[in-house]
């Protein structure tokens, strides 16, 4: 019997050519060909009125530069702003970019020009030597200011409002009044950034024999920007190739497309008949790429003794950037995300996504739901606390049973289907996450702790997480003749073992051995339809896909075999690629050999091919040599499209120690329970969680874009926006339940953004405990702290004969 | 709108870089000695080893995260030191042994134990910082054969991973120098 690899913590196929320096990235391709470089807004909002290239031309090497009319001239939709890519009911003021602006400018860094040289030291000389002159117009930076209104982004936007989404269930305002509790929170989280190692790139090449444009670019999704390509270029849609090498690193940054630059670089290419390649460098990716996270956030929820919430209204504020290219995704998987793993039957909830001038908004590992978590999780701690409960009692009291899914939440997704809960059991997981991180244990703990002179808290965060959204994921399975597998798939990887998992899928179900299984990803040759690498989707969509395409193609080879093998199909199996008649061993075919008879020839150029020619064989002479409604070769296409999408969850917990003088935070213990059904993977479901945690832990104590009010980012480094290194994130302990989706073959739900959800969340409630004071701001650094205690202890001698009427409190 | 737009050349090719105005730059002719082998290359002065190794001698395991000596991408060894290839010019490097992350397999090209860790332990995911943990860890592994997990920790902190966690690149230089001292004892 074969070896099943699914559920074994298989070593992954692609990490020998990674290690050895033989990974294929962006800026490892197109060696020769020239280089852009783009000139970009010192200003965050600015009419251009005079733009002069000529300093430019005079630099040695320098082939071209690039302003809007060039787009325009190339072809008209290049110069017509970028696709409002995710339109959304809720959207009342669209506006996207120009790839290169033609007219005004909407933050610091927005692209104004492109030079394309020789060599990209000469490329960024020149640009430097472009003269953009500006009239300089008012900045509009963070949730407050917007919402303030004073001035506008843009014209087309009043209030500076770009969406506006209201939803109800069941009548929220009368049953909070009606409570016993009532509580008001308001909290606020800051902006963040995916920062992928590598950032973006393009490369591009046309081919004016062929009359083709061949892109790489390190993106999340090869087919949208072949689409967005072709419709900007007027370009047929078989005229262009998009491939996806490897991608270091996306975390939602890379979905976003086309990029500015990927429609410069590919109508530069198109118009010069050359190769041009952009590699974006890192302050380009500060300022020109994109952010995400920032939201204020107002909650109001009342509650009876035990904690079970009655009512609930939450209302948040989003601040999406200049444009709104990817639609508001964010904001959206924030308001359908609230309700987590609690019952919430009577619920208003809003969002407000502003523009502001500062860099675009798209989706970054989570996507809008650890503001979702932070806002749930915060308010359950409030709960707990204005009652003296245990935090995990207020959770249980709320929680969803086990017998009560399918849950419907009542609202739609970001895909436009049914948010239904598939599976899950939080009770369970809870108590796997208590008994982890040893939470009936800690107060003795804090005991030991606290005579040492130490403070010490310990908080959780529990989540839901929408993953595996449609539309749909293909895979496409052929077996050569020499045995070798080749297996597609439409969607990009970016570091999550895809080569490994759908190998592992084809291998089990074909029957075949691993190492002769061979996945492309992202390639538009190879698989025209896919939709990205985005919101976990990866394993749910492509896996399920992978898998119902080799038991078509099993079922095919069986068949061919069993004539072959003059035996009923139904009685063959295939191991380690040989088909044989179960209880008769001596009767076999190998697989590769079936390939052979699947595709009678002509020729006669190899061995194998001798034995499929019209002479190689018996052949029935009743019948043409490929039989009606077959067709030849071994390959087989199947695409996987759920009805809704699956939802996995998970609950972390954290032991923090705050420094009694310092305000230095350490997180000192960090457990995750995890349920994203059975894994295909443990080691890589394990992997994704830890890097998720860590980014969560960075944006819990870290990152944090720091703008000033005319729209400058003064953090736009390495150096100074701060991400954890291997000394800020603890070890990370985990345990997994395993709840089946019902929704697909594999019964698995997403993975990749589990991680980083709830930090914030249990981090904020871990902090909180330890100082006795509600954390209400994330991220929070120990300056943050050290004010925070300050500003309390002012209040608290301030209000001592005044009564208490404004503040949020979970003291006890 | 009072948009004015001059551009006193355009020159999309056909292009002549003869009528270039200006002068080009001066080249420096250098030897780079990288994974015992010598190169010789014509670079300007200011040309970073960075971008030598990857674009002029094609070895492209070398990745440049941020370009100002931060993340440890770019991570080389220059006389069996870390040294971050981002931050140091070209010509500078004349004269000394490069080691690269294509450098670290063992003589019969298979993985050496630094690489063949991080296999086994997950220490990769999308693999672009990959390269600078392997020649920080090979280094570190001489002057410390046996760390514990903390100073593995601490040993790493200089190279900025955003996919792993870390943690198994932790486990991953405990593996590794488990596999260079059974090599020894081979």
């Amino acid at each position: 019997m074969s070896t099943r690899s699914v559920g074994d913590r298989v070593q992954r196929k692609e990490d020998p050519r990674l290690v050895s320096g033989q990974g294929h990235y962006l800026d490892d391709l197109s060696q020769h060909a020239l280089a852009a470089a783009f000139v970009r807004s010192p200003h965050a909002h600015a009419r251009i009125t005079d733009i002069d290239v000529s300093g430019a031309l005079d630099v040695q090497g320098v082939v071209a530069v690039w302003t809007w009319e060039d787009l325009d001239q190339t072809h008209e939709a290049a110069g017509q702003p970028l696709p409002m890519l995710i339109p959304h009911p809720s959207i009342t003021a669209p506006f996207t970019a120009y790839a290169l602006a033609k007219e005004t400018v909407h933050h610091v860094g927005e692209a104004v020009a492109m030079v394309v040289a020789t060599d990209r030291y000469l490329a960024e000389d020149a640009a430097q030597r472009v003269r953009v002159e500006y009239e300089v117009l008012p900045a509009v930076v963070g949730v407050e200011t917007a919402r303030a209104a004073e001035h506008l982004v843009h014209e087309g936007a009043p209030g500076n409002v770009g969406a506006y989404f209201e939803q109800e269930l069941g009548e929220p305002g009368p049953r909070i009044d009606a409570a016993p509790h009532v509580l008001e929170l308001d909290l606020d989280i800051q902006r963040s950034a995916s920062m992928p190692l590598e950032g973006k790139g393009v490369a591009a090449r046309w081919d004016p024999e062929l009359r083709m444009l061949r892109m790489h670019s390190s993106t999340q999704t090869a087919t949208g920007l072949r689409a967005a390509v072709a419709a900007k270029l007027g370009l047929s849609l078989s005229q262009v190739e998009v491939i996806v090498p490897d991608v270091g690193g996306g975390f939602g940054v890379k979905i976003n497309h086309p990029w500015p630059e990927e429609i410069c670089v590919a109508a530069a290419a198109l118009r010069m008949q050359t190769e041009i390649k952009w590699v974006e460098d890192r302050r380009e990716h500060f300022i020109s790429s994109a952010h995400e996270r920032q939201m204020l956030q107002h909650v109001r929820v009342g509650f009876d003794d035990d904690g079970v919430i009655l009512g609930m209204e939450a209302d948040v504020w989003h601040d999406h950037g200049a444009y709104l290219p990817y639609g508001v995704i964010v904001p959206l998987n924030t308001v359908t995300h609230i309700p987590g793993p609690y019952r919430l039957k009577n619920f208003r909830v809003s969002f407000t996504s502003l523009y502001t001038t500062t860099v675009i908004v798209t989706p970054y590992r989570g996507a809008g739901r650890p503001q979702a978590a932070f806002l749930m999780e915060r308010t359950m701690d409030a709960i707990a606390a204005e009652l003296g409960l245990d935090r995990t009692a207020v959770r249980s009291a709320n929680f969803i049973q086990p017998q009560e899914f399918p849950w419907d939440i009542g609202m739609l997704l970001q895909d436009g289907r049914l948010g239904i809960y598939d599976s899950g059991d939080f009770p369970a997981s809870l108590d796997k996450l208590k008994a982890l991180i040893g939470w009936e244990e800690f107060e003795a703990y804090r005991e030991q702790a606290r005579a040492e002179g130490r403070q010490v808290g310990i908080g959780l965060g529990c989540y839901v997480e929408g993953t595996g959204a449609g539309p749909y994921e293909g895979a496409h399975i052929e077996v050569e003749t020499s045995g070798r597998i080749n297996v597609a798939t439409g969607l990009t990887t970016q570091g999550q073992g895809h080569q490994t998992v759908f190998a592992q899928i084809v291998a089990d179900e074909l029957g075949v051995p691993l190492d002769d299984v061979h996945v492309t990803t992202g390639d538009t040759r190879a698989m025209a339809y896919s939709v990205g690498t985005w919101g976990s989707r990866g394993a749910v969509m492509s896996g399920n896909a992978m898998l119902l395409t080799a038991r078509k193609l099993k079922e095919r080879a069986l068949r061919i075999a069993a004539d072959a093998l003059e035996a009923n199909p139904d009685d063959l199996e295939i191991v380690d690629g040989i088909i044989s008649v179960r209880g008769a061993p001596e009767a076999t075919i190998p697989l590769r050999t079936v390939a052979v008879l699947a595709n009678p020839l002509r020729y006669a150029f190899d061995e194998s091919a001798k034995a499929a020619t019209q002479f190689g064989g018996k052949a029935d002479e009743t019948k043409p040599p490929i039989p009606e409604e077959d067709r030849p070769g071994l390959e087989e296409t199947q695409f996987f499209s759920p009805v809704r999408t699956t939802f996995a969850n998970g609950m972390h917990a954290a032991i923090v120690e705050t420094d009694p003088q310092t305000a230095e935070i350490t997180v000192l213990r960090y457990a995750v329970v995890h349920d994203c059904g059975p894994m295909l993977n443990p080691m890589i479901v394990e992997g994704q969680v830890y890097g998720g945690v860590a980014q969560g832990i960075g944006g819990a104590l870290y990152e944090k874009m720091e703008y000033d009010a005319d729209g400058q980012l003064l953090n736009a480094s390495f150096m100074d926006f701060l991400m954890p290194f291997s000394t800020e994130v603890p070890h990370i302990e985990t345990d997994h339940l395993e709840t089946p989706s019902p929704l697909n073959p594999l019964g698995i739900k997403g993975a990749g953004e589990a991680g980083t959800i709830p930090v914030a969340a249990a981090i904020a409630s871990a902090i909180s405990d330890a100082e006795g004071f509600a954390v209400t701001r994330m991220p929070i650094s120990p300056s943050d702290l050290w004010h925070l205690r300050a500003s309390r202890r002012t209040d608290r001698t301030d209000r001592t004969d005044r009564t208490d009427q404004t503040d949020q409190t979970e003291e006890s | 709108m009072a948009t004015q737009r001059v551009r006193i050349r355009r020159s999309t090719p056909p292009f002549n870089p003869s009528e270039a105005p200006e002068e080009p730059e001066e080249l420096l002719e250098i030897t780079l000695r990288v994974n015992g082998t010598e190169h010789d290359l014509e670079v300007p002065g200011r040309r970073l080893l960075s971008d030598a190794l990857r674009h002029d001698l094609g070895l492209t395991g070398t990745h440049v995260g941020c370009e100002h000596g931060v993340c440890g991408a770019c991570t080389v060894l220059v006389d069996g030191r870390p040294s971050r290839s981002c931050l140091m010019f070209a010509a500078t490097a004349q004269g000394h042994e490069i080691t690269t992350v294509e450098g670290l397999a063992r003589p019969d090209g298979t993985l050496g134990p630094v690489q063949q860790a991080f296999v086994e332990c997950h220490g990769l995911q999308c693999g672009f910082c990959t390269p600078g943990f392997l020649t920080t860890i090979t280094a570190y592994l001489e002057e410390n054969p046996d760390p514990t997990q903390e100073e593995a920790r601490e040993a790493i902190a200089g190279n900025l991973c955003r996919c792993t966690g870390y943690q198994n690149i932790v486990r991953s230089v405990c593996r590794a120098a488990e596999l260079r001292r059974e090599g020894e004892q081979q």
